[in-house]
């Protein structure tokens, strides 16, 4: 295996007395493609924002490089770890540059402006997402698809090896949703950057990544290849419910299929 | 794009110089270029120079620190309806100054003058209270905001009142007339007590720009992107806190520029702080001037007191923002 680029031990997190994290332990190798799934609560944003210290309360350790994220400053971390939140709603009148060159902040010293290398990277990242024709527009009259590439567009900007993402296709037409898992295979096969997805698409994360997390109840219940995730009655376990599986037609990995209510 | 700010900005420079040359000249007495230069001794010169000038540099240092303090508020509260005054900060300066004012103290510590150290313990108690308020309930709701912000300031008008109430009438007529803010100021003294506020609160304001920028993105992003979110707060808490202490102190609560000025800026220029806090700041400065030169000039001889004539062309503009919904559209989308 390759080598541990984010080691997680004995994670614990409780918010008003609420025990969200339970002792987590688990490791993120260097160039993974790792989906985190689980049912509604489980605790898969907290443990995103923990890995970004943006939850700082937690007991346990979370290394990077085998070094503790606590000895870290915020900016040096940020140059280390990008994340991608979940569509959140208000955003001032940005444009889509400026909203970008906001990314090469941690690479910024106090009292200087964006160098030549800061703008060439926002290029870059804009180029890579393929929404450098929306660089002047306000940042609010975005498609939700279109806002969610920009996200991503400047989380990339901030130059980190490991981008860290909460359900970015969540609410998305599936050209955006396909548009997005093509850029995050992009940016994990030919940059060898590490992505570590939340997300509630199970089918999605078992076809696009090569790693599966199922957390239930704040506990790691299933760590391992995403496709074994489909075995052994772990997703009926996990969401206390039955599934259909089926084959899929070209590459035959096992899918779930879509569910038919029944009144 | 971005030429057209930087177009938008050197216009608002040249208002700025514009109203700052004009204004001194006009008033009661109209005052020529000639005149101002003779020699001392003469009436016409001596109110251009010790009354109108200063007057019109104090103006403009309130205006400004109003209006960036203002925009620093929307950024990190992530609300176009926040500011020094809707958020108790204005009132909570106010009471510390008129307590100095009622128990007749007199000093200073380190050339700060008790009043404006008054007043500046007034205004962090304000933002510390309604912040704290704020978070605790999640969500940041603007709703939560007003709240806290309405409760605090019915507080300390209460207070004021009660301190007026065991007042004098001389007193009461005092601290009636300086909650009304104005510029009645005579000689350079007044302006250099302002200064320090001004030029330290700003300076760290202009200092924090890149972080301002993410603030108002939220702290999740803020933190996500390297923001020592908690530092950075405290130090634009201080920061405004301490340039509104300084003000109000000296001119009074004036209302409503911290709302005014920053929103019609982001329309103008947009939300990138790099524009708009040099934007908010010059505007603010200039629109306070011609205020202040309006209440000298339009019942001359008389004055209207320059928070009169703020809050009468804010309140209705005020409303505005809240019934259009524009503050949703335009400024959040």
């Amino acid at each position: 295996m390759s080598n541990i680029i984010i080691e997680i031990e004995n994670l614990s997190l409780s918010i008003s007395k609420k025990e969200i994290l339970k002792s987590i332990s688990f490791q993120i190798f260097e160039g993974d493609f790792l989906s985190i799934i689980g049912p509604n609560g489980a605790g898969k944003t907290t443990l995103l924002k923990c890995m970004m210290r943006i939850n700082s309360g937690y007991e346990g350790t979370i290394r990077f490089r085998g070094k503790s994220t606590h000895k870290m400053s915020q900016k040096s971390l940020a140059r280390q770890i990008s994340y991608v939140p979940q569509s959140n709603g208000r955003i001032f009148p940005f444009t889509v540059e400026e909203f970008v060159m906001m990314g090469r902040y941690p690479h910024l010293s106090p009292f200087t402006s964006f160098s030549v290398e800061d703008k060439d990277v926002v290029s870059k990242a804009l180029h890579l997402t393929k929404t450098e024709h929306l660089a002047h527009r306000q940042l609010n009259t975005l498609s939700g698809g279109e806002k969610q590439i920009v996200f991503i567009a400047a989380a990339l900007a901030q130059g980190a090896k490991i981008m860290l993402l909460d359900e970015p296709t969540t609410f998305l037409d599936p050209k955006h949703e396909a548009e997005i898992y093509t850029i995050l295979k992009k940016l994990n096969r030919e940059l060898g950057m590490t992505i570590v997805s939340v997300t509630h698409d199970i089918n999605s994360a078992v076809l696009q990544s090569d790693r599966i997390i199922v957390l239930k109840d704040g506990n790691v219940m299933f760590i391992g290849d995403a496709q074994h995730v489909m075995e052994n009655r772990i997703l009926e376990r996990a969401y206390e419910k039955s599934f259909t599986f089926l084959d899929h037609p070209k590459t035959g990995q096992k899918i779930i299929a879509p569910e038919v209510a029944e009144p | 794009m971005k030429q057209r700010k930087y177009i938008v900005l050197l216009i608002l420079f040249f208002l700025a110089i514009g109203v700052f040359a004009l204004a001194p000249f006009l008033g009661m007495e109209s005052i020529s270029i000639e005149t101002i230069l003779k020699s001392k001794g003469d009436v016409k010169a001596d109110i251009f120079w010790k009354i109108r000038l200063p007057r019109v540099i104090a103006a403009f240092c309130a205006g400004a620190v109003l209006s960036i303090s203002g925009m620093a508020f929307q950024a990190m509260f992530r609300n176009p309806l926040a500011t020094p005054f809707t958020l108790g900060v204005s009132s909570g300066a106010a009471f510390g100054a008129t307590l100095y004012l009622k128990i007749g103290l007199i000093f200073s510590i380190f050339g700060i003058q008790g009043q404006s150290l008054f007043a500046f313990i007034g205004a962090v108690t304000s933002i510390i209270f309604v912040y704290g308020i704020t978070k605790t309930k999640k969500g940041f709701s603007t709703a939560t905001m007003l709240i806290a912000g309405v409760a605090i300031n019915f507080f300390f008008s209460s207070l004021i009142l009660f301190l007026q109430y065991l007042s004098d009438f001389a007193d009461s007529f005092r601290i009636i007339r300086w909650l009304m803010g104005g510029f009645e100021i005579v000689g350079f003294r007044p302006v250099l007590t302002i200064l320090p506020f001004f030029v330290i609160g700003s300076a760290i304001v202009f200092i924090l720009i890149n972080e301002l920028n993410l603030l108002t993105l939220g702290d999740d992003i803020a933190l996500s992107r390297g923001v020592d979110v908690k530092k950075v707060k405290a130090a634009l808490f201080f920061a405004t806190s301490f340039m509104v202490g300084g003000v109000v102190s000296t001119c009074g609560p004036i209302g409503f520029i911290g709302m005014m000025a920053p929103h019609i800026c982001r329309l103008l220029i947009g939300a990138e702080h790099r524009f708009l806090t040099p934007a908010s700041f010059l505007f603010g400065g200039a629109f306070l001037v011609f205020c202040d030169t309006l209440s000298r000039v339009l019942i001359a001889p008389a004055e209207i007191p320059v928070g009169v004539i703020t809050a009468l062309l804010g309140g209705p503009f005020f409303l505005w923002l809240l019934l259009s919904g524009s503050s949703e559209r335009s400024i959040f989308g």
